[in-house]
């Protein structure tokens, strides 16, 4: 009955759903802050941490559909250990994939899983509301961000 | 003898016939036969009244109030008779109580707007915890405007109004009161006419929003006595864009306009204005004529079937659905009020409104997903959103089916 959305739901956003990784409070983060969808509710707060210029740790509370608390769990794993301008380029390739825009998926690497949401424009804020921000938090934000 | 009634309407309710007035119901989503549940964010729209706005568009379109020829009267005519048609289904006294507007919306955002005046600081205004934004913020906006205090009655872990508590928190201070008549994210029917009668020994005047159960519950407006009943005409299978304003002449009277431009006045000069008479006092511009027209075409259609039949109806697909609830264990109603209209809203453990309203339309099932603009009832227990499957006069049992159906297949995919 459902099989065809199992281009949306994979398994691996089912299993990030049901265990995120990183899903803790960060007590000695450098940064955090919150994002917001105020049209369904959504809310996470992410905390990272850095050293010598790279993402050293990240993590993030909240709660969540699967989408966005599989993207922010995957986000979290994906940037750790890289360069803010990393983190910055990767926002940008993953917005342009749930957005619809053609990027290469090697380059998302495990990301990848949630090209499907391009096809639901209802859940694409879902996705991209921990790059978002995400995004916010590397240009030295402090007030929560909202997808709207 | 309640009971033997709606025994009745239900043999004699055709819901199949019904469903064949309404174009939009016979589609496939995604492969499968749509059912539609999300009546309570709009309903959808009988042939009658498609029919009755293309009629409009097509032989008499024109401006009303203004043209000697034929087609302004015959458009003026065909918009004052939907006035006519409003008051009946109130039970107004006058037609002339009844203002046209965009929406509940804007008829709410008009009355608050007129008792800026009348309200200063250390006065109160009364809502109570299950109010739509649309009863929250015009009413938080005057109060900032006047320095006046927005008071909230609390409710129960039902979603029923606790009455004492709201008793107690009326007193010389509260100047007005803005209530809801059915909740749109409960579902729970308010005890409105014991709510208008305390507000009235204490001389307030009472706002009643009627967006939700305008088309579930005959409305009676002189038997309730209240000041203003505002709704929506989508929610009553006519088009977006129309609502009306039921104002008691002596308060309308009383009351500025809320927008100045045409057909509100009589006379105009640079020095000064006279405005025009109730209703048109408060109808600047050139209204939505189309979408009138179709709010009284949408009436006649209930009229024909009868409010107590549909009301009967959607009880019964209510009672059946929250009897099967029962069955899925992850799920949880919330709002469980006594009285209670066609509305089911629920959680599922573990799983995320969001991802059932997606779930859901893959199996052609629209229900809404969210806060349902109720935020505060939200928070009051404690879920970011919920899932609601909201009826309307078409909708069958066996839709009710389908609805858990499709939970049971969401719930066996999450895992």
């Amino acid at each position: 009955m459902l099989d065809d959305l199992r281009d949306l739901y994979q398994e691996v956003i089912f299993d990030h759903n049901r265990n995120p990784r990183n899903f803790r409070e960060m007590d000695d983060a450098d940064r955090q802050i919150d994002g917001f969808n105020p049209l369904c509710g959504d809310r996470l707060t992410l905390f990272i941490k850095l050293a010598d210029g790279k993402i050293s740790d990240a993590s993030f509370q909240g709660q969540g559909c699967a989408i966005s608390t599989a993207s922010t769990s995957l986000m979290t794993d994906m940037i750790k250990g890289q360069t803010e301008e990393e983190a910055q380029k990767l926002f940008s390739l993953f917005h342009k994939m749930a957005t619809g825009e053609h990027v290469e998926m090697d380059d998302l690497g495990k990301l990848a899983v949630l090209a499907g949401v391009c096809e639901y424009p209802a859940r694409v804020k879902c996705a991209t509301l921990p790059w978002h921000t995400l995004d916010a938090l590397l240009q030295g934000a402090e007030e929560p961000v909202t997808t709207e | 003898m309640a009971i033997t009634e709606a025994v009745n309407f239900m043999d004699t309710y055709d819901v199949e016939a019904i469903r064949k007035d309404f174009p939009v119901l016979d589609q496939k989503i995604r492969g499968k036969q749509l059912v539609y549940l999300d009546n309570a964010a709009t309903s959808q729209k009988p042939k009658a009244v498609i029919d009755s706005i293309v009629q409009y568009y097509e032989n008499d379109n024109a401006n009303i109030h203004r043209g000697v020829h034929t087609l302004s009267e015959r458009a003026t005519l065909s918009y004052e008779t939907a006035r006519k048609t409003v008051q009946k289904f109130l039970n107004a006294e006058t037609e002339k109580e009844i203002i046209f507007t965009r929406g509940a919306t804007e008829a709410i955002n008009l009355v608050a707007n007129a008792f800026a005046e009348k309200l200063s600081a250390g006065d109160e205004v009364l809502i109570t915890a299950m109010e739509h934004h649309s009863n929250i913020v015009p009413w938080q906006m005057l109060c900032e405007k006047t320095g006046a205090e927005l008071k909230v009655a609390p409710i129960n872990d039902k979603g029923e109004l606790i009455f004492e508590e709201f008793e107690a928190l009326v007193s010389k201070k509260t100047k007005f009161a803005a209530i809801s008549h059915m909740s749109n994210a409960l579902g729970t029917i308010n005890p409105i006419k014991q709510m208008i009668d305390l507000l009235h020994q204490h001389n307030v005047p009472v706002l009643v929003d009627g967006a939700q159960a305008i088309p579930h519950i005959a409305v009676d407006v002189q038997a309730l006595d209240c000041e203003f009943y505002v709704f929506s005409g989508h929610k009553l299978y006519a088009p977006t864009g129309i609502g009306a304003l039921y104002g008691k002449m002596e308060q309308l009277e009383q009351m500025a306009p809320y927008q100045g431009g045409g057909d509100m006045i009589s006379v105009v000069t640079f020095e000064s204005t006279v405005y025009n008479k109730i209703p048109y006092k408060f109808e600047a511009g050139t209204p939505n004529i189309a979408g009138t027209i179709g709010l009284g075409a949408a009436i006649e259609y209930i009229n024909n079937i009868g409010i107590d039949a549909i009301a009967a109806h959607e009880n019964s697909l209510l009672e059946y659905a929250i009897e099967q609830s029962k069955k899925i264990d992850k799920l949880r109603i919330i709002g469980t009020a006594e009285n209670k209209g066609a509305i089911m809203s629920f959680v599922l453990d573990g799983i995320h409104p969001h991802d059932i309203g997606t779930m859901m339309d893959h199996q052609g099932i629209a229900v809404r997903a969210g806060h349902h603009c109720a935020m505060p009832v939200m928070d009051f227990f404690g879920v970011p959103a919920t899932a609601r499957a909201s009826f309307a006069m078409y909708n069958t049992h066996q839709e009710v089916d389908a609805l858990m159906a499709g939970i049971e297949n969401l719930i066996e995919m999450f895992g």
